[in-house]
């Protein structure tokens, strides 16, 4: 094993050494790219510059293959999310039972259009390509929970619970 | 680990499990799930505490039967409940050895009666966390039986004997493929699981995946002995984190038993399984996107060949197959190929999972034979269309298949047929629509899709199907004009003949299938603005209503 010495943490939060972690598990070979994009999301929530770059060091990974991944796949975010997100699920199931109306419904209430995080902070609505549940259609995770068979009503009334907060 | 230390785990389990009275089984799937399965089992436990009742409660994978979530599941009575919740749970428990709940119970024979359970056997039936309930129902018996008693040869001839066709939806020949990576020269060679269900409205593969998390894993340890691969990689997506932890957990078990690990069994042969996760990319389904993927990568297919059985991951001869695909390996080696090869239709064996959601009565998972009726599944299965409206059209394939319409119901479900009707078999995603469905807006759903999820490698796919979107959009605004109909036709063969890959290749077929069986909605749309199923807003009618 050559001697290979990482670049020192961005910071001494202790997310950085979970991310760290999951690269010296792969051991800071290259493939580990994702597995560790999705490390740093699932610690912080989001990807931002410095993650990605010190990701890109880490890995000796040019800075452009590491960015271009990172806008590729749609599960990644460059944008913090909001205290709470509503994902509506626009799988064909969901969208042959009016995933639609329930997105229509949230941008309306939440004046914001999907992909968006409120002004506050406090809520981001975001659209899943297929989340699985399709048997219950049309569904929408409310914080990860899945709420199946969801109305418009029932959309209306999860926003507003979280508004009130 | 050896066959009698197998069988003895599977009879210690058998005597575990006979110390009790009844068996409550618990699905606790996405659906039943969402609906508080959780809380129903915790209640189960507690109810049969009290009872001091002999009683094992048991969390299980799907059940199948989805909108009648929650669902449990009285052995050995066989008795279903459905829509149960917590509140039932001690009358359930009290109930046990005299009459069902009343009201509770719930008749799906028809449902069940000509469902034949291959890949789901299981389910239902054991705890996907635990890997002596998968081996007390013959689990890793077939992986010692080849490791034992076979030859990798043998183990291909087996597999191509029982006409096992690829389950990811392009239906090619199990065994030939396992031939050419075994042929392949190289040192190193690995074995790949494409568990990124991308097709949305499909999740066939996660229920298998969460629910019988072993059989995957020892589908490609077959897989692998036979192939001359000593790692493996399965591919899931991220949006399936409870199929993650239940693959996590399942890897852990069957190393800690040696099952997987150096010198399976006390044999030379050694093989390992990671999981990789996928972060959100249709394409990635695509067998060198998928790859690219892997090697940490953005997921732009490759022209083939080379074929990844020649040059696949970093290079190596590679083994790509579906959930479903190795979730019918052991079976087939446990009971021979001709076992197989009896089941189903001429060209198509077996049997097929697929998701039924929709517009229909019982939305979930069925097995059901090869060459089957579509009208069975949808109307007998299914239950059909709910009340007071009318069956239009049910879409198989996701976004690379079609629309297929009441008329051609009575066809069997087979590759060949579904290919002939302009629809593929695809993943196994089955969408029954009615008539509130627009068919052009189901095209433009489709095409929206496939746009997004274009890599971006082609032009013909990148710039052919914005342009077909552009088209539709049009279209279903009102505003769209005969000339428009007849570039859309002229690009879907385009985009189809030109593009790199399979994406690309397939994208139009919602199109094609849609223009076929349901032209006079696309006319109706452009001669006179009108959507007949009141689903597209017409320009004019927006703006009386902005």
């Amino acid at each position: 094993m050559s001697a290979y010495t990482p670049p020192l943490l961005p910071s001494d939060d202790k997310r950085w050494k979970i991310v760290n972690g999951t690269m010296r598990k792969n051991g800071f070979a290259r493939h580990a790219l994702i597995e560790t994009l999705h490390t740093v999301q699932s610690s912080f929530g989001y990807l931002d510059d410095d993650a990605i770059r010190f990701v890109a060091q880490s890995l000796r990974v040019p800075l452009s293959q590491a960015y271009g991944v990172v806008t590729f796949y749609h599960y990644f975010s460059l944008k913090p999310p909001g205290k709470h997100t509503v994902t509506v699920c626009a799988g064909t199931a969901c969208y042959i039972k009016g995933a639609d109306k329930l997105i229509a419904a949230a941008e309306k209430k939440l004046g914001i259009a999907q992909g968006q995080t409120t002004k506050d902070g406090n809520v981001s609505l975001m659209v899943a390509r297929c989340v699985g549940a399709c048997s219950r259609a049309p569904v929408a995770l409310c914080d990860g929970e899945v709420v199946g068979e969801m109305s418009r009503e029932q959309m209306i009334e999860q926003l507003e619970r979280w508004t009130v907060e | 680990m050896t066959i009698e230390e197998l069988e003895q785990i599977a009879k210690s389990v058998q005597q575990e499990n006979a110390k009790y009275d009844y068996e409550l089984n618990v699905c606790m799937d996405l659906a039943c799930a969402s609906q508080g399965a959780d809380k129903l089992k915790d209640a189960l436990v507690r109810a049969v505490e009290q009872s001091g009742k002999k009683v094992l409660v048991r969390r299980t994978g799907c059940m199948g039967p989805c909108s009648h979530g929650p669902l449990v599941r009285v052995d050995p009575e066989d008795t279903l409940y459905s829509k149960a919740n917590a509140a039932h749970a001690e009358k359930i428990v009290a109930q046990l050895g005299s009459e069902p709940v009343a009201g509770l119970q719930c008749d799906l024979n028809e449902h069940f009666d000509s469902q034949v359970r291959v890949v789901l056997e299981n389910a239902g039936h054991i705890d996907p966390e635990k890997i002596d309930d998968y081996i007390s129902r013959d689990g890793y018996k077939a992986l010692l039986l080849v490791l034992t008693e076979m030859t990798p040869n043998g183990v291909i001839h087996r597999i191509t004997e029982s006409g096992l066709r690829g389950r990811g939806g392009g239906g090619y020949p199990t065994g030939l493929k396992w031939g050419t990576v075994a042929k392949s020269h190289g040192d190193l060679k690995y074995v790949v699981c494409n568990g990124d269900e991308g097709d949305p409205g499909a999740f066939m593969d996660r229920s298998v995946m969460e629910g019988d998390p072993h059989r995957v894993i020892e589908g490609m340890a077959i897989a692998a002995y036979a192939v001359g691969a000593s790692k493996g990689f399965i591919y899931v997506r991220a949006e399936y984190p409870v199929a993650v932890s239940r693959l996590t957990t399942a890897i852990r078990e069957a190393r800690r038993r040696g099952l997987l690990g150096n010198n399976i069994c006390n044999t030379p042969f050694s093989f390992d399984v990671e999981i990789r996760l996928g972060a959100g990319a249709f394409v990635c389904g695509e067998e060198t996107a998928l790859i690219a993927s892997i090697e940490g990568r953005r997921g732009t297919p490759k022209p083939r060949p080379p074929y990844p059985a020649m040059s696949g991951l970093w290079g190596k001869p590679t083994l790509i197959n579906n959930v479903e695909t190795y979730a019918n390996i052991a079976p087939i080696v446990r009971n021979g190929g001709k076992w197989f090869f009896n089941m189903g239709s001429e060209r198509s064996k077996g049997t097929k999972v697929f998701a039924l959601t929709g517009k229909i009565a019982n939305t979930g998972l069925v097995e059901v034979p090869m060459g089957i009726k579509l009208r069975e599944i949808i109307e007998r299965i299914g239950g059909g269309v709910p009340k007071g409206h009318t069956f239009k059209a049910v879409q198989t394939g996701g976004p690379s298949g079609g629309c297929i319409p009441a008329e051609m119901l009575d066809v069997g479900v087979s590759y060949d047929a579904l290919l002939k009707m302009g629809s593929i078999m695809g993943s196994g995603g089955m969408i029954v629509m009615d008539d509130t469905s627009c068919m052009v807006n189901v095209a433009k759903f489709f095409i929206e899709f496939c746009m997004t999820e274009s890599c971006g490698k082609c032009i013909p796919c990148r710039a052919g199907t914005a342009q077909m979107h552009t088209l539709l959009t049009r279209i279903c605004s009102g505003t769209g004009t005969m000339d428009d109909l007849e570039l859309l036709e002229q690009l879907c063969s385009t985009v189809k003949e030109a593009s790199l890959c399979g994406l690309g290749q397939t994208a139009p077929n919602p199109v094609l299938s849609t223009l076929k069986y349901f032209r006079h909605e696309y006319i109706d749309h452009i001669l006179n603005k009108r959507c007949p199923a009141g689903v597209c807003n017409m320009e004019s009618q927006v703006e009386v209503m902005a």
